[in-house]
């Protein structure tokens, strides 16, 4: 046999036998005792560090989020006051316009009111000047009527006469 | 080197004080039925015997005399160590080998003996540290042995377990923890040169056979169809090529645990015939002096045999992750297109 030319290389059975009981007593003792509650805890702490850490970055995120939040609001609150200066602005703008215009067609109206007021009373005027022509033309045919008809030139001046006198007016 | 090379040839004429470096070293590696404490003290260790008539059990002093010199022993046959075997001897002094292969030594050696201290002492060590682990609980740090523990269980896990094995990793970390840190265990106590450790266990060829022969069937019993497939019949390939390759795959299968056999086997004995050599060097050179060189070199392999003794065990513990993943993959049919 060519393993027979050194020991060292030719595996001892009565070895073998006690290796092998050797390692399925370990193997059963440490996969039954040790094995499986060390793994099951190394890996329950890598769990409980992944879940914190895990955590951690969520908070922070979290935190992000609400910064940004705030910053939106912030923003917001910002664009909205602006906003509402404009409006009241406007709203400003558009009181003095319309108070403004308001004015306007109130004195328009005044105006109007006032010149009516105003023809209305030339024309009474004038109607009571037409009755006070009439009648003083009625006074002055009665004077003239209450003269003698005799002269006739001198009517005719006469009546000339009071008929510029009339245009006067 | 010549000298030494001689005093080797001449160990049959062998004279007071000189030194067979050889023979030495040969009898630190190999197992015996004693274990050398000091001086002229060791202990001996029960022999047990099976022959064709029965067991039998006696301690290994009744194989040598008060002087050390072996001598045969009348039990069922008369028994003689012969080169640390032990053989049934013919009355005129020479072996009888017909008899002598009948003998099935399940001796309780050194080796056995160093083998179940490292049991004992793994079971210790594991069990103390489960059991810190139910008492503190998981949301407290490692204590102690634990935090020692700790990283190299993860580091097992994340550089054997997951790589090779995936999702299925779970299942297979007991037996790689266990056969890890049993071949690492006995390295070192390899490397304690006085009683408790210095049987060189892990650098005997039965104890690698052995736990190469357990990786063995844990690959083949979890072999799926697929890794049949590929030994027997494999996809993708013509007629012919499938046929040529199914025995170099056949072989590939029992090559495994050989290449695993044996790289254990030759790198711990290695370690230590480069340890025993350099010792050596101070008998061999008869002087004192040449300590000055030996022991600084002693040292430092030692310190190497560290390494290597951690190295080969990640080594045995992650190729049997390999060949377990191997056997277990699941191929998403990928037709080889030639």
């Amino acid at each position: 046999m060519l393993l027979e030319i050194n020991p060292l290389v030719l595996p001892d059975p009565g070895l073998m036998i006690w290796s092998a009981l050797a390692f399925a007593i370990l193997l059963f003792v440490l996969g039954k005792f040790a094995w499986k509650p060390i793994m099951k805890a190394i890996s329950e702490r890598e769990q409980g560090i992944n879940d914190s850490l895990a955590t951690a970055e969520k908070v922070r995120a979290e935190m992000a989020q609400l910064k940004s939040d705030n910053e939106i609001l912030l923003v917001q609150a910002r664009e909205e006051r602006a906003q509402i200066l404009k409006e009241a602005k406007e709203i400003k703008d558009k009181m003095i316009n319309d108070a403004k215009e308001q004015a306007k067609d109130a004195a328009g109206k005044i105006m109007a009111d006032t010149q009516q007021a105003i023809e209305n009373q030339k024309m009474a005027a004038l109607i009571d000047l037409k009755n006070q022509v009439g009648n003083m033309v009625v006074e002055v045919s009665e004077k003239i009527l209450r003269r003698e008809l005799s002269n006739k030139p001198e009517q005719e001046n006469y009546i000339k006469q009071l008929t510029n006198e009339i245009k006067l007016n | 080197m010549n000298q030494a090379t001689e005093q080797h040839n001449n160990t049959d004429q062998k004279e007071e004080g000189d030194f067979d470096v050889a023979g030495t070293i040969l009898n630190h590696i190999r197992d015996d039925h004693s274990w050398h404490l000091w001086g002229h003290t060791s202990i001996h260790l029960p022999v047990i015997l099976k022959t064709d008539k029965g067991f039998e059990a006696f301690s290994s002093s009744r194989l040598s005399d008060e002087h050390h010199q072996l001598v045969v022993y009348n039990g069922n046959y008369p028994y003689k160590q012969v080169d640390g075997k032990i053989k049934v001897m013919n009355a005129d002094g020479s072996i009888n080998k017909e008899a002598s292969k009948k003998v099935f030594d399940i001796s309780i050696t050194k080796n056995v003996v160093s083998m179940y201290i490292t049991v004992f002492l793994l079971i210790i060590i594991f069990l103390g540290v489960a059991k810190a682990y139910k008492k503190t609980g998981v949301t407290s740090a490692p204590k102690g042995f634990q935090s020692f523990i700790e990283p190299v269980i993860i580091f097992i896990r994340d550089e054997v377990g997951k790589p090779y094995l995936g999702h299925q990793a779970p299942r297979f970390m007991p037996f790689l923890l266990t056969i890890f840190f049993f071949i690492w265990i006995n390295n070192l106590l390899g490397l304690v040169p006085f009683f408790p450790g210095g049987a060189n266990v892990s650098g005997n060829i039965a104890f690698t056979l052995t736990l190469a022969l357990f990786t063995f069937v844990i690959v083949n019993v979890n072999g799926k169809k697929d890794y049949w497939k590929h030994i027997f019949w494999m996809p993708g390939l013509s007629t012919g090529m499938k046929i040529f390759l199914m025995p170099i795959e056949l072989l590939g299968v029992f090559i495994k645990p050989i290449s695993l056999t044996i790289r254990l086997f030759a790198n711990m004995t290695a370690g230590h015939i480069l340890v025993l050599s350099l010792i050596s060097l101070v008998f061999i050179f008869k002087a004192v002096s040449a300590s000055a060189m030996a022991v600084p070199f002693t040292v430092f392999i030692s310190v190497i045999e560290l390494l290597v003794g951690f190295i080969q065990a990640f080594i045995f513990a992650m190729l049997s992750a390999l060949y377990i993943g191997m056997a277990i993959e699941e191929h998403h049919e990928q037709e080889l297109v030639l």
